[in-house]
Formats: structure tokens, C-alpha cells, sequence
């Protein structure tokens, strides 16, 4: 037997309904349920529950937080979006710019907004976006997984694995938030599957006693030797501690039989400061750097984070990203509850606001990746020495003026025809702001 | 022959799940679980896996 639970009631009367329900075994059916508890799923957890929604999130995993499949990188901007403060309990270094490394190891220093933040703590960051939600009124639960879904009445039926028991679990509205291994928009048909040739393999060290680099910028290093279509990334934590971390394509260990630990282990050797550092944590992830899922609705279902592919296609960033996906996500679900409208044609207007927000900057800079990708070490070490910063944001957004675009391959580009050519391919290439 | 993790190698990312096109992996917390009935031999999983935990 299910009993449907008011929503808009007080908070103390629903958890007594809560208690006095679970007592009689009578299933409660919540206005939301969200699997993953990560940056997405707790960001759209916070939402919901101050919108007074009955909101439930599962995790898979025993920790919230952990294992970290991330650099730990958040950029300010998200801070303004997120509305948080930087505490120094997780966010452990403050970031001033970014060092940029050619494959001849020429650096270019980058001061641009873009690159400033902090490098968090996330284990400490997202049990603090947990203890949030909770107080606003969101229940969580750990080591549940959830196994089936099927709709039914109008709602859904989460089949959940507890301690080898499979335990029911009703809601309204289902947030996907469940990383890349998401496999409940899967069941719920939709199609969340991760392109190979949009995943990159990720593996990455924190190290301890490590020296060498300047601890207030990102250090980022390219090449085809360093890492193939990615790059080793060095983000300081606190003096002499860092994420050490490679991405690189995932087709790129068929072709040479190395993995990215392989070419992990393979550059650190190399580097004089890190390589008789001591590893303190391994990590591992793939990452979907394809930018966007063309459809991000269902019935009943809504996806948002690493699970909806909200990932930076050039630098693999997806914390900021994923909080803000999961926000939205949350704000359209709320609007589901207060509706009591479910079906993907109420709330498939997500997949718009998502694309106008973010997803569209992200379809642009999937352009320039795929730019990026056709580029040889020669056409990085030209371009290193020839284009300014600022173009390079530019191009890397898709917002190069035509002036700007006339300017760079008059004056820079004219002496390499082969990068005149991948411009121009770029530029032919959909419906880029800067056309000539 | 089917997809095998090595659980010695494997860091339970989860990135092997996130490329498999018929959905035959699955993550329980620090374990991956292969259904052989559904998997297609495509070898995605092998190519992602960060460490080279998965093979044919």
C-alpha cells in the first residue's frame, strides 16, 4: 500500500506523517527522488527542499564525496552563480592564473578571470553541500543502489539494493545525478551513453613533497608525447601537495597500448620536482567531454551533471558546471511539483534552459576542441609563440570578432597554411559567431 | 570472449559503465559486475579503462 504524502504541509507535521507511515509499512511516495549524491544531485537536493518539496537522495557509495574522480578545480564564477562563500575548510587554495605548457615547453601565463578560483577539498565541500540540503530539509541515504526503475500510476518505482535486500522507493520526479556510470535514465529510457570518441580517460595522483611549481596558478602541460588529444594537469592543494592528473582521449590507448596511468607515470618520472614525491591518493574517471546530451528529459525523469554529459569540452571541468545543471534541474522539478505535471512534455523546457544558460557555450566549445584535436605539436609550439591569451579564449568560446578572426590569420596564422586550413574547416564547420 | 575485470587493477571508476553501448556494466560501490549475456565483445570498456583493469 502507497499513501501520497502532502507536500505543502509544514516540515514537522510531514516528518511525523514520515514516521507514522513507515511505522504502519505504508510506502511514502516523495515529490522527488534524486540518485547521486555529488555536486549535481546535491545542488538540485538544496532546491527542492527549500522549495519545501519532500525530497530524497540516493548514493551508491559508502562516503559522500569520495572517491573523488576530479582535479577539484571550481573557477569563481561558479561561486557568484552558486551563491557560496569560499570557506577555507574546503577550499583549500586559492588560484591567481594558469600556466600553460607546449609541447617544446614554452609556458604561456595566463591572468584571465576565467582561470582564478580555488582548488577544493571535495570531501569536505560536498558533506558541507549534504549538511545544507539536509537542513533545508532533504533526507539522504548512503549504499543504496538502485537497481530497476518502472513507471507506474503516473509515478516511479525505484527497485533499491540495501544490504542485499531490494527495498521499493516511490517518487514523483526522478533526478538522474549519477556520474557517468549513470544507469537510471537508462532505465528509464533514456539515452545518456557516453560516445568513446567524446570520453576521456582520466587518472590522476594527489601527491605530497612535491616542488616546482608555483602553488597559486594551474600548471597544464601539452603534447603528444605528455599526453595525446588532453594534457597532464598539476592543481595545487597547499604547499608542496597537489592533484597530479592526466586525460587523454580514450581511443588513444588502443592505438598505442598506454593507458593514462601509463602516461601518467611515464611524464611524472621525468619531472625533477614530483618524482620522488609520495602519492597519497589514486584516482580514476572517465570523462564526458562530449558537452551536451541533445535530449535531457523523459517522463517523470530529469538528468543533470557528468550523467547529463555537463562537462567542459576543453578543460574536462564539471563541478561548477554540474551544481549549476543541478540547480536548474531542481527549479524545473519544483515546478513539476507544484503543477503535478510529470510527463516530458511539462518538463522538457529544461533541455532549452539548460542549452540557453550553458549548453549552447558548451556546444562551441566542443567545436574548438575538436579544432584542438587536429592541431600538431609543431601548430602548438607556432601558436604559443604567435597568438595572444586573448585569442585564445576567444576561440576557445567561439566568440572571435570577424575584425579579430581577419587580424589573426593575416598577421599570425598566414605563415602556416596547414592551420590556416584547420581554421577555416573550424569556421565552416556549423554556425559559429565568427563566419566570414 | 566477454569483457573481465581485474578487481587487483581496477579503481572502480566507473568510466568502463559510462561507454558500454548495451549497458552490461554496473558499478556496485567498489565492484564491477559484467552480465556476459548482454555484452557485445565491442571492446569500448577496454579502450576507456584508465588503468587497463578491463580486457576481452
Amino acid at each position: 500500500m502507497r499513501k501520497n504524502m502532502p507536500c505543502w504541509s509544514n516540515e514537522s507535521l510531514d516528518v511525523k506523517c514520515a514516521v507514522i507511515l513507515m511505522a504502519e509499512k505504508v510506502e511514502t511516495i516523495y515529490d522527488a527522488i534524486i540518485v547521486g549524491a555529488g555536486p549535481a544531485g546535491l545542488s538540485a537536493a538544496l532546491e527542492l527542499a527549500k522549495g519545501k518539496a519532500n525530497v530524497l537522495v540516493l548514493d551508491r557509495k559508502q562516503e559522500i564525496g569520495c572517491p573523488k574522480r576530479c582535479a577539484e578545480g571550481l573557477s569563481n564564477r561558479y561561486f557568484k552563480i552558486m551563491n557560496i562563500k569560499p570557506n577555507p575548510a574546503w577550499a583549500v587554495q586559492e588560484i591567481k592564473g594558469a600556466v600553460l605548457y607546449g609541447p617544446n615547453g614554452k609556458q604561456i601565463k595566463m591572468k584571465d578571470k576565467a582561470v582564478m578560483g580555488y582548488v577544493l577539498e571535495r570531501k569536505m565541500f560536498e558533506k558541507e553541500l549534504a549538511i545544507d540540503a539536509v537542513k533545508k530539509g532533504a533526507k539522504i541515504l548512503l549504499k543504496h543502489q538502485v537497481v530497476a526503475a518502472t513507471r507506474e500510476d503516473g509515478i516511479v518505482k525505484l527497485d533499491v539494493e540495501v544490504n542485499n535486500k531490494i527495498h521499493q522507493f516511490y517518487g514523483k520526479i526522478i533526478l538522474a545525478c549519477d556520474g557517468i556510470d549513470s544507469l537510471v535514465a537508462r532505465m528509464m529510457g533514456l539515452n545518456t551513453k557516453n560516445n568513446l570518441n567524446d570520453t576521456d580517460s582520466g587518472y590522476q595522483y594527489e601527491m605530497t613533497g612535491i616542488t616546482g611549481y608555483d602553488e597559486n596558478c594551474l600548471h597544464l602541460f601539452f603534447g603528444t608525447e605528455v599526453a595525446p588529444r588532453g594534457y597532464v594537469w598539476i592543481f595545487p592543494k597547499r604547499e608542496g601537495t597537489a592533484n597530479v592528473g592526466i586525460g587523454i582521449g580514450a581511443y588513444v590507448s588502443a592505438q598505442t597500448k598506454l593507458t593514462a596511468k601509463d602516461y601518467l607515470d611515464r611524464w611524472i618520472a621525468n619531472q625533477v620536482g614530483l618524482k620522488n614525491g609520495s602519492i597519497i591518493e589514486v584516482n580514476a574517471g572517465g570523462i564526458p567531454v562530449g558537452g551536451f546530451l541533445e535530449k535531457m528529459t523523459g517522463d517523470n525523469l530529469l538528468v543533470a551533471g557528468d550523467a547529463g554529459h555537463m562537462v567542459d569540452p576543453i578543460h574536462g571541468g564539471g563541478i561548477g558546471i554540474a551544481m549549476e545543471g543541478g540547480k536548474l534541474s531542481g527549479t524545473i522539478a519544483l515546478k513539476a511539483i507544484k503543477a503535478n505535471k510529470f510527463t516530458d512534455d511539462f518538463i522538457s523546457g529544461y533541455t532549452k534552459e539548460w542549452f540557453d544558460i550553458r549548453g549552447n557555450l558548451l556546444k562551441k566549445r566542443l567545436k574548438s576542441r575538436h579544432l584542438l584535436e587536429q592541431l600538431t605539436d609543431d601548430d602548438f609550439n607556432y601558436l604559443a609563440e604567435s597568438i595572444t591569451m586573448d585569442d585564445a579564449l576567444k576561440i576557445g568560446n567561439g566568440t572571435l570578432s570577424k575584425t579579430e578572426m581577419v587580424i589573426l590569420f593575416t598577421k599570425k596564422l598566414v605563415q602556416r597554411p596547414g592551420l590556416v586550413k584547420i581554421m577555416m574547416k573550424y569556421l565552416s564547420e556549423g554556425k559559429s559567431e565568427a563566419q566570414f | 570472449m566477454t569483457a573481465k575485470n581485474n578487481s587487483n587493477k581496477c579503481l572502480y571508476c566507473g568510466a568502463c559503465v559510462g561507454v558500454c553501448p548495451v549497458s552490461a556494466i554496473v558499478l556496485k560501490d567498489t565492484r564491477i559486475v559484467i552480465d556476459e549475456k548482454k555484452c557485445i565483445s565491442c571492446g569500448a570498456c577496454v579502450k576507456i579503462c584508465p588503468v587497463g583493469a578491463m580486457n576481452l
